[in-house]
């Protein structure tokens, strides 16, 4: 436990002093803030509109979903594109700078290696995700939105980055080159996040099978408030194939 | 202390390393020498537990290095050619998180990582990020990442490549004082670094061991320069340059 803190540690003091972690949580806010307003305004229109012509309580516009969910889903696809930028140095880097063998070398073994990076990459899109409450804490400010679908898709998204950034740094453990690990992250989370499109001309249990394992899908229910625990045993699941992988393509490293 | 028996690794066709064995006892601080491209850094990398051998065995401190790699692992302290340092860290914090990863215990962490700046001549550098160093100062940071946990066994690939005449001097003088109370593999392929700290010789070329022994009876008749490029050369391809 010991060696994973300090390895979790040294991997944010990693992000933080180099400029990474600040220009992605940046660059997400800023993406998330511009969405944001979109959807607000979008909103606001919807709201004249409905006074106009006064449906008086029926499909009245509804807060949390034109803004909160449209915003959460948008999320999503930005986390498809920045999470490999932060997911794509994590082993790669220590191959080419030689570190890993540093670690290898050690007394430390390579799941102690794995969770404390994952650990850290945790803590980064946690910190980075909840920067981003202030938007729903806006809404909650100067509206009345339902509060537990905002908190029960905020739980969605953190389960779902962490997924995503298990499975970029599985990519990441393949590989010493961090342009490469980025770029395949990039398509492989791109793929499992557009998995369910052809669910449609698949038709019967293949249909039932892509949209299980699209994270589209998965989110549904936990962006409307409901908490399942299928959505949550697929995202764990998510979590621990990646993890299992960049355990195993460290293992296998080791002992190419 | 090191015990290797027919240890052998290649790479597809390539034989990197073929059939080395040779032994080094306690508190012996053993050359192990060759050409560029003999399979010194291989065959350190196999005593290390980074590679895995194709063919036969190797002990350190007592401990096999692929059955019982992690027992290995806690006690050897290993310089890889190119010190494995963290560019955004500080020296001070990069010794503090080696000091952790190698177990030393929580409260002995400050101390002992204040001692072996000391000893490797890196405490005025402390708060210098690893990034901003030169060589000779990446090598000696290396250097005390290596003795960090006061290793039984220490692993050194060519620690003095790199360094300005008086900072070679000075790790010379740290590695005979290492191997007063350590085993000490030294990598190199200076020779007079070899006549100067080391108790014994291991030879190598083209992945095997062409010389072994005690540096006093291997030098007894001629220069270690004589014997090294006579060994070498026995297939030809040095005796131009010798």
């Amino acid at each position: 436990m010991r060696t994973i803190w300090a390895i979790c540690k040294r991997e944010l003091l990693a992000f933080f002093v180099s400029p990474i972690a600040y220009f992605v949580i940046t660059g997400f806010t800023l993406l998330v803030g511009f969405f944001f307003f979109n959807h607000l305004s979008y909103f606001a229109q919807l709201v004249e509109m409905s006074a106009m012509i006064s449906l008086r309580g029926r499909d009245l516009p509804n807060l949390n979903q034109t803004v909160i969910e449209g915003v959460y889903q948008t999320m999503v696809v930005i986390l498809v594109f920045l999470i490999p930028l932060l997911t794509m140095r994590t082993i790669a880097e220590e191959k080419k700078k030689g570190t890993f063998e540093l670690l290898i070398t050690s007394p430390v073994s390579v799941s102690q290696i794995v969770l404390g990076k994952f650990l850290s990459l945790a803590i980064v899109l946690i910190v980075m995700l909840s920067v981003n409450l202030i938007f729903p804490a806006l809404l909650i400010t100067y509206g009345d939105p339902e509060i537990p679908p905002i908190v029960s898709g905020f739980l969605g998204l953190v389960l779902c980055s962490l997924g995503f950034a298990s499975i970029g740094m599985a990519v990441s453990s393949f590989t010493e080159n961090q342009v490469v690990a980025g770029v395949v992250s990039m398509v492989t989370l791109l793929l499992i996040y557009v998995i369910q499109a052809p669910a449609e001309s698949l038709g019967g249990t293949a249909a039932e099978v892509v949209r299980y394992l699209s994270p589209v899908d998965q989110l549904q229910d936990l962006l409307r408030g409901i908490v399942t625990l299928k959505s949550i045993t697929y995202f764990v699941s998510l979590i621990v194939v990646g993890l299992f992988l960049s355990q195993r393509a460290l293992e296998a490293y080791r002992w190419r | 202390m090191i015990e290797v028996r027919g240890l052998s690794k290649s790479y597809g066709d390539y034989q990197a390393v073929a059939d080395i064995s040779f032994s080094a006892g306690k508190g012996e601080i053993v050359g192990f020498l060759g050409p560029n491209g003999a399979g010194k850094t291989t065959t350190i990398r196999m005593l290390a537990t980074y590679l895995p051998p194709s063919a036969g065995s190797a002990t350190v401190a007592g401990f096999d290095v692929v059955t019982q790699a992690d027992e290995v692992r806690k006690r050897i302290g290993y310089l890889p050619e190119n010190p494995p340092l963290y560019g955004e860290m500080k020296v001070v914090e990069y010794l503090k998180f080696i000091a952790e990863i190698k177990g030393v215990a929580r409260s002995r962490i400050a101390a002992r990582v204040d001692e072996v700046m000391e000893q490797c001549f890196v405490a005025d550098v402390r708060n210098k990020l690893c990034n901003h160093l030169s060589r000779g100062y990446r090598q000696r940071v290396g250097l005390a990442q290596a003795i960090m946990n006061d290793p039984e066994v220490i692993i050194l690939d060519e620690p003095t490549s790199g360094l300005d005449p008086k900072q070679i001097i000075e790790i010379r003088k740290l590695i005979k004082s290492l191997g007063e109370r350590h085993t000490v593999l030294l990598s190199t392929h200076i020779l007079p670094e070899v006549s100067m700290v080391c108790d014994k010789v291991v030879i190598v070329n083209r992945g095997r061991v062409v010389v072994e022994g005690p540096l006093s009876q291997i030098s007894r008749d001629k220069s270690l320069e004589q014997v090294f490029l006579e060994s070498v050369s026995q297939d030809g391809s040095l005796v131009a340059a010798a």
